[in-house]
């Protein structure tokens, strides 16, 4: 018996309201009125769906000991790289061990259930799979999606110890349906008229995988107690309901007026607002829809009543939220504008791979060292302890930052750094547990700080370097809410 | 403690030029400008060095590596020139060199050189720090600038002695008003305009609580100094200037990676603070010490080195400065140039100029800024952040 043995959720800080796009470029295509409700959650501009992905994952790990990953399995279709593996990049973020199974899974907005199924086909007594699912997806100015994109992302951790979630069964189908298509090289997609996708997509293929799991497994869709359909097009979801015979009690809100269609990442961020509320002996489907349809059946044990101790999942995170308010931010942030950044904004220094590669996951997973002789944590690593009271020589075990709390015991916002918030807030912060490292700030207005101010870790994109192909990932402090 | 070279090195001669955005003159033109003011001065000519050493930083916009800048520009007939670098204190670095070259014997005559054309990147500001510390620079560290980089230390000292933004901004404005009355009585300042305190107070915030007058001049410029063994010093002048200390300290790392340090000092400031007052037998320094010429690359850093070099007690500079001890008139005047705040910052020329304007006002040459009856003058280099810094302190007198 293999299922869900945790859960965890992301949704960036940023929110917009869908107004503010809509009072920029309605003029264009009046259309969009009907997207225009509700606000979306968008991601920093040193996120993406890597970063948002080890969010969710630290949020489904708690205090777990992370040497339980055997692997871990990224799902996305806004992926930052398209050579160099995106999902080793987020099981270095996360500390996992070396031996760890890593794969991306992308191509279609169905990509988090497949990636779900293939973590439940692997999972065993020995077993144990990370999945995530993040995506920041570009929108053209002006389109539909636009409105209706947001950013998340969800992870799950799939084993056989401990399980909340029982996996009973799935059923997929798959159909070459060209509703949404980009090339390789094509940064936004292509689509077809919205009625027919309406009608002919979401409204034939989502029932034909509900129904045909039913059928497989002998169930009607009224012993469901809640039916998790990532359709982000409201008035097709209400026909698919009557179609495949759902109540609307029994459909899980599907999070558009708050987050918006987070892609690949929807389906899963769903799910983990369901199993917030679910109940022991609760039967759960999770459908979702991209070049065909997963269906997913789950049903919840015993261990629900303790499972979200600690996380901050969908509900925590909804709660936790800032206004974008000028559109141009986002424009920016989503590199849809080219913004005068200034001669020391272009300047970027080149990065050594070589060096990176010597330093692993010093860099990645924030590991210092922590001397044997007097227990000092340093970052980053030293071979000779920093304390001037010990300086003891190669007496360093690795020891992680990135699960540490720390307070601030100095800081500035910098208006003279190159940030595309700015200013430039940084830090030097004191952990808890020994050790200082000076660190950016991110999520939180200069006004907001103060010394001994309380923060934890975050995995960011530190630099963009898009001319040589390259995002440097690292960690900044975030003010710690309680 | 080592002998050190207290009264063995003499200054016979400095030049200085004209520190600014000098949009008409290359690195060259500022080298060839210092030197000539400082063989003149000296009564010396060109084949009397012996050695030479040169002090640049940012040579990715300047003269580019190596010392060959200097022997090139100058034609020296192939000495022995050597660079140096250590960020903002290079100058006092180069003064070092020559000062050891002439106190060990190796030679007689020593030129030490400092020159810095910052002013060709195209944006306010010192050039961007992407590679500052190395390739692992970018991976790992701060998104940080001078400015951002001292400011730190104004939240931390504030939060330390509860001060409130206003009352720590109001006591760093008097620091910057002081250095832009001085720059005033410097014909060769980058900055020369009065600002009133209650218009510093209120101008645009660089980094979180400096504004923009609490940072200093970005600058191009050169200055250098001959020097010679203190006891031939009298054949090439009657007013020599002798080196009483001459030390320098750099951090081990502790204040990055140790919560002991607080953010509120600059531990290098104190350390070659502490040496140079052992080497030149200074054992009070509030009393001793005549005037100072100090790093004040930004406001706060001029207030934490008052404390650190032992001049105010801890947490008591603001009284100080509030109570005029470091204006032109007071006890001990300081930055009397205008300092790098008004004066200008060309880094590698920093430290030289310092040791410029000491020299001048022991000699009772500095015009409307002279001092009364100046006897130790005391320079104060400062290279990185304060948590991560290198510090020169020298001492000079001009008796033996």
């Amino acid at each position: 018996m293999v299922g869900i043995t945790s859960y965890g959720a992301y949704i960036p800080w940023y929110r917009m309201n869908r107004k503010l796009i809509f009072e920029q470029l309605g003029w264009f295509n009046p259309a969009n009125a009907a997207h225009a409700r509700g606000e979306k959650a968008v991601a920093n501009y040193d996120e993406d769906a890597i970063t948002m992905a080890v969010a969710a994952a630290l949020d489904c790990l708690q205090q777990r000991d992370r040497n339980c990953i055997d692997g871990l399995f990224f799902a996305s279709t806004s992926m930052p790289f398209a050579e160099r593996q995106n999902a080793v990049i987020a099981s270095d973020g996360l500390d996992c061990k070396a031996g760890v199974r890593t794969a991306d899974f992308s191509g279609s907005t169905r990509a988090g259930t497949t990636a779900l199924l293939a973590a439940l086909d692997s999972a065993n007594d020995e077993t144990s799979i990370m999945i995530c699912a993040g995506e920041n997806r570009q929108a053209k100015p002006g389109s539909a999606q636009e409105h209706t994109y947001g950013d998340g992302a969800a992870a799950f951790l799939v084993g056989s110890a401990d399980i909340i979630a029982e996996f009973k069964g799935s059923y997929s189908v798959s159909h070459d349906f060209i509703d949404y298509r980009r090339t390789s090289t094509e940064r936004f997609l292509h689509t077809w008229e919205e009625r027919w996708i309406r009608e002919e997509g979401y409204s034939k293929i989502i029932p034909e995988a509900v129904n045909g799991l039913a059928k497989k497994y002998n169930m009607n869709v009224a012993e469901f107690s809640k039916i998790i359909i990532a359709c982000p097009v409201t008035g097709a979801l209400n026909g698919i309901a009557k179609r495949i015979g759902a109540t609307p009690e029994q459909l899980q809100d599907t999070m558009i007026a708050s987050v918006g269609d987070t892609g690949s990442a929807m389906p899963l961020m769903l799910f983990v607002a369901a199993l917030e509320e679910a109940k022991p002996g609760d039967k759960i489907m999770v459908v979702s829809y991209g070049s065909g349809s997963d269906a997913l059946y789950f049903e919840i044990t015993d261990k629900i009543k303790t499972a979200g101790k600690g996380k901050k999942g969908i509900t925590g995170h909804l709660a936790d939220r800032n206004d974008i308010n000028v559109y141009g931010k986002y424009l920016v942030y989503r590199n849809l504008l080219p913004l005068e950044i200034g001669i020391r904004g272009e300047e970027i220094a080149p990065t050594a791979m070589s060096t990176l590669g010597r330093d692993g996951k010093g860099i990645t997973a924030l590991i210092g060292s922590r001397c044997k002789a007097c227990g000092t944590p340093q970052y980053p690593k030293q071979r000779v302890c920093v304390n001037p009271d010990c300086g003891a020589i190669d007496e360093m075990d690795d020891y992680r930052f990135s699960d540490k709390i720390g307070t601030l015991t100095a800081f500035t916002g910098d208006h003279l750094a190159f940030s595309w918030d700015p200013p430039q807030i940084y830090g030097l912060v004191d952990f808890e547990e020994g050790g200082r490292i000076l660190l950016d700030l991110t999520d939180c207005s200069l006004e907001s700080v103060s010394v001994g101010m309380p923060v934890r870790m975050s995995f960011r994109r530190k630099y963009a370097d898009p001319d040589r192909g390259y995002y440097g990932y690292f960690w900044k402090a975030v003010p710690a809410k309680s | 403690m080592a002998k050190g070279i207290k009264n063995e090195v003499a200054i016979i001669g400095m030049g200085c030029t004209r520190f600014g955005e000098l949009w008409d003159k290359s690195a060259s033109d500022l080298i060839i400008e210092a030197f000539q003011e400082a063989v003149a001065d000296a009564g010396i000519e060109k084949k009397d060095i012996d050695a030479a050493w040169f002090a640049t930083c940012f040579d990715e916009v300047n003269v580019g590596k190596s010392a060959l800048a200097l022997p090139k520009t100058l034609k020296l007939p192939f000495l022995p020139v050597t660079r140096v670098e250590n960020f903002c204190a290079s100058g006092t670095e180069s003064f070092r060199g020559a000062c050891y070259a002439v106190a060990s014997g190796a030679c007689d005559i020593a030129l030490a050189f400092g020159a810095e054309k910052l002013k060709d990147t195209g944006y306010g500001g010192l050039p961007d720090f992407g590679n500052l510390l190395g390739s692992q620079n970018r991976a790992i560290f701060a998104n940080i600038t001078a400015p951002g980089g001292f400011a730190m230390m104004a939240t931390a000292y504030f939060n330390k002695y509860g001060l409130s933004a206003e009352e720590g901004k109001r006591a760093l404005a008097h620091i910057s008003s002081k250095s832009h009355h001085n720059g005033t009585l410097s014909p060769k300042a980058h900055l020369r305009v009065e600002v009133p305190i209650e218009r510093i107070m209120k101008a645009p915030i660089i980094a979180w609580p400096l504004g923009l007058f609490d940072c200093c001049g970005v600058s191009d410029g050169a200055a250098c100094a001959i020097v010679c063994r203190a006891s031939e010093a009298k054949k090439y002048r009657k007013d020599p200037i002798y080196v009483k200390a001459l030390q320098i300290a750099a951090t081990s790392g502790e204040e990055m990676a140790h919560q002991k340090w607080d953010g509120t000092w600059v531990m290098p400031t104190y350390e070659a603070g502490r040496r140079s007052y052992e080497e030149a037998g200074v054992s009070n320094p509030r009393e001793e010490i005549s005037m100072m010429e100090v790093h004040d690359c930004f406001s706060i850093t001029e207030l934490a080195v008052y404390e650190d070099l032992q001049i105010s007690p801890r947490g008591k500079a603001v009284e100080d400065i509030e109570a005029g001890f470091f204006d032109l008139d007071g006890t001990i005047p300081c930055q009397t140039d205008g300092g790098l705040k008004c004066f200008g910052h060309p880094i590698g020329a920093s430290g030289l100029r310092m040791i410029y304007e000491v020299y001048k006002q022991l000699q009772g040459k500095a015009d409307k800024r002279q001092i009364k009856n100046p006897k130790l003058g005391l320079t104060h280099n400062l290279g990185g952040f304060p948590c991560m810094s290198v510090v020169s302190v020298g001492i000079f007198g001009n008796e033996l």
